[in-house]
């Protein structure tokens, strides 16, 4: 597998290799936390959770036994840059997980792989033997007494919903991955009961990161509320797609810019599950504050139908529901009957402002981030582009295939 | 299936279960293995399995259910898994699930009478950047086209080939 050659540089090959674990293992807990706090990283994965207070949180937590899982079922459609990291910078998401460890008095690091990045495995577990036989896993690590960690993967097995973490955690103890109420959350109860932290695989490469470099380094870029650097997966009509890494903050407009994207008429933020922004707001912000993503950016040229995009997001919902609330299992296969209501023109506004009204009980009553967010897409296209979607007579029209 | 082929799939199940622990956590891990050994989990191993960790065979059966890479009835020797997810769908994936279908005279969701291709579709692959995406068992493929299509099958092809001649010599 040969990645592009248009990828931008990126920070973490500029890190030096377990300078972070070896600062780190000579912090006290408080104070390994506290740097983590400095940087004001919020997580990786795209609910922008600030890990300093979940790994806080799962260090008070009372237990012998708690767990560090890396998330790594990166299933987001347009999201392909973790798999970059683990091909290209593992012994990070490594080092961090052990940074985590050592955090929150933990012992055991899982990594939860999705099925279909079984071809990384054979790579993966070379670095975890070759961390053990350089006393960077194991028992005393570097030498520090008592400080036993070790890292085994755990495969997944084709389910996108796993990625929730409550529903990865019930994937790992062998159950169907049906997400859990929180609370209680997994800092407290987590895999096997256990206190566990669930973090994205880049949350992991730049904690290690923010350890080599200073929490200081960190909350210096960015914006004040989304601190740091951040990486992109950048897909569709731009003329150089690939992973590209950008400070928080950064405009829509500019990242098109970078990408070769200026000419697109729409991009979708966050995957199937985040919103399309029509080409008259690319002057806003990615970062948590403005437009939240975990890095999946999808450009559309001024030739896409909207329509094709929002029936294909649904298609995948529907797919990929767990089925087991409401809102979500019987809501999504009715926004898709929608899409494929306007294509062929036959969708009255009356109705169409019924699918909005369904979509906003969906994002209020489903009961995890999957159904919460599954009509995202449909709204914001709904919304933004009344004037593609209504009347469609079969025939070709501006803005359409 | 022969008697004998049951015993030696149970010791096989019950080895496993030794192997990874008999604790529920293991169930998908077993699974995995089943199917990797088997090309498929069926009923009889999931009774066995069911009854090495204690639970009911139902239990295992709606996990079996729940996972799109684990199933019940034998696939091919080659499973390809096409992305259908939009990025794909940008590059037009479409012209190669045609080109698919017709190389392999099979419609996805099928497997061909020789049982050596299962053809099916599959969500985002991670390789938007890159696509059209195909999966075929572990390995990934980019940039797939149409006129691509056929050396890959037959690529396939010439493994089985070797892997059937491998395995004679073996026995
Ligand atoms: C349906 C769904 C799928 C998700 N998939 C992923 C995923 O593949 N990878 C990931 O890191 N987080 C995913 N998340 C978010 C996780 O639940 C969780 O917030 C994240 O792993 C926490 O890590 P972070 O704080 O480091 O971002 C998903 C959430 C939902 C609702
Ligand atoms: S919102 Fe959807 S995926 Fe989440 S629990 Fe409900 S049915 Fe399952
Ligand atoms: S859309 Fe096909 S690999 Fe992501």
């Amino acid at each position: 597998m040969i990645e592009p050659k248009n990828k931008n540089k990126l920070t973490f090959a500029t890190i030096e290799v377990n300078a972070g674990l070896k600062k780190a293992i000579a912090l006290s807990r408080a104070d390994i936390i506290g740097e983590l706090k400095e940087s004001g990283m919020k997580g990786r994965g795209g609910a922008g959770f600030p890990t300093s207070v979940k790994w806080n949180l799962a260090a008070a937590a009372k237990g012998e036994k708690k767990y560090v899982v890396c998330n790594a079922d990166e299933g987001e459609p347009g999201t392909f840059k973790d798999r970059l990291i683990l091909t290209d910078y593992a012994d990070l998401v490594f080092e961090g997980m052990t940074i985590g460890g050592l955090a929150v008095g933990s012992d055991e690091g899982i990594v939860y792989l999705r099925a279909e990045y079984t071809y990384l495995v054979a790579h993966l577990e070379e670095v975890l033997a070759k961390r053990r036989k350089d006393g960077l896993l194991g028992k005393d690590i570097l030498g520090k007494k008592g400080f036993n960690f070790d890292i085994h993967l755990h495969m997944g097995a084709g389910a996108y919903v796993c990625g929730e973490e409550t529903a990865l955690i019930e994937s790992l103890e062998g159950h169907r991955g049906e997400p859990r109420n929180r609370p209680p959350f997994p800092v407290d109860t987590g895999f096997n009961g256990k206190p566990t932290i669930v973090n994205n695989v880049e949350t992991f490469a730049w904690a290690a990161a923010i350890y080599a470099k200073g929490g200081a380094w960190f909350n210096g870029l960015g914006t004040e509320k989304s601190t740091g650097l951040k990486l992109f997966s950048i897909s569709g009509d731009c003329e150089f797609p690939g992973v590209y890494e950008f400070p928080m903050g950064i405009t829509v407009a500019d990242l098109l810019k970078e990408v070769g994207g200026s000419e697109a008429k729409a991009v979708q933020i966050g995957g199937a599950s985040g919103h399309c922004v029509p080409a008259a707001d690319f002057n806003r912000a990615i970062a948590f504050e403005d437009i939240a993503t975990g890095g999946s950016i999808i450009v559309f040229g001024p030739d896409r139908d909207l329509l094709d995009i929002a029936e294909n997001f649904l298609e995948f919902f529907c797919e990929e529901s767990c089925g087991q609330c409401t809102p979500c299992r019987d809501g999504n296969p009715k926004l898709l009957e929608g899409v494929q209501l306007l294509k062929k023109g036959e969708c009255s506004m009356q109705y169409l402002n019924e699918l909005l009204s369904l979509a906003e009980t969906m994002q209020l009553a489903s009961k995890c981030g999957l159904g919460q967010s599954s009509p995202n897409a449909f709204v914001s296209i709904a919304t933004h582009f009344k004037a593609e979607i209504l009347g469609r007579t079969g025939k070709a029209m501006q803005g359409g295939k | 299936m022969l008697v004998t082929e049951r015993d030696r799939m149970k010791d096989q199940i019950y080895a496993l279960a030794d192997q990874l622990g008999r604790e529920r956590s293991s169930l998908i891990p077993i699974l995995q293995e089943v199917q990797k050994a088997y090309s498929h989990v069926s009923s009889f191993a999931m009774q066995v399995i069911a009854d090495a960790l204690g639970i009911h065979p139902v239990e295992v059966n709606s996990v079996v259910s729940f996972y799109s890479f684990l199933h019940t009835e034998p696939k091919g020797r080659f499973v390809l898994r096409l992305c259908r997810t939009i990025s794909c769908l940008m590059n037009h994936s479409e012209k190669v699930a045609k080109q698919l279908e017709n190389e392999l005279g099979v419609k996805f969701g099928e497997t061909t009478p020789d049982g050596k291709f299962s053809l099916e579709y599959t969500n985002c692959l991670g390789m938007c950047d890159q696509g059209p995406a195909l999966l075929i068992n572990d390995k990934i493929y980019t940039h797939v086209t149409p006129d691509k299509v056929h050396g890959l099958i037959e690529e396939c092809r010439a493994i089985f080939g070797v892997h059937a001649m491998q395995q004679k010599e073996g026995h």
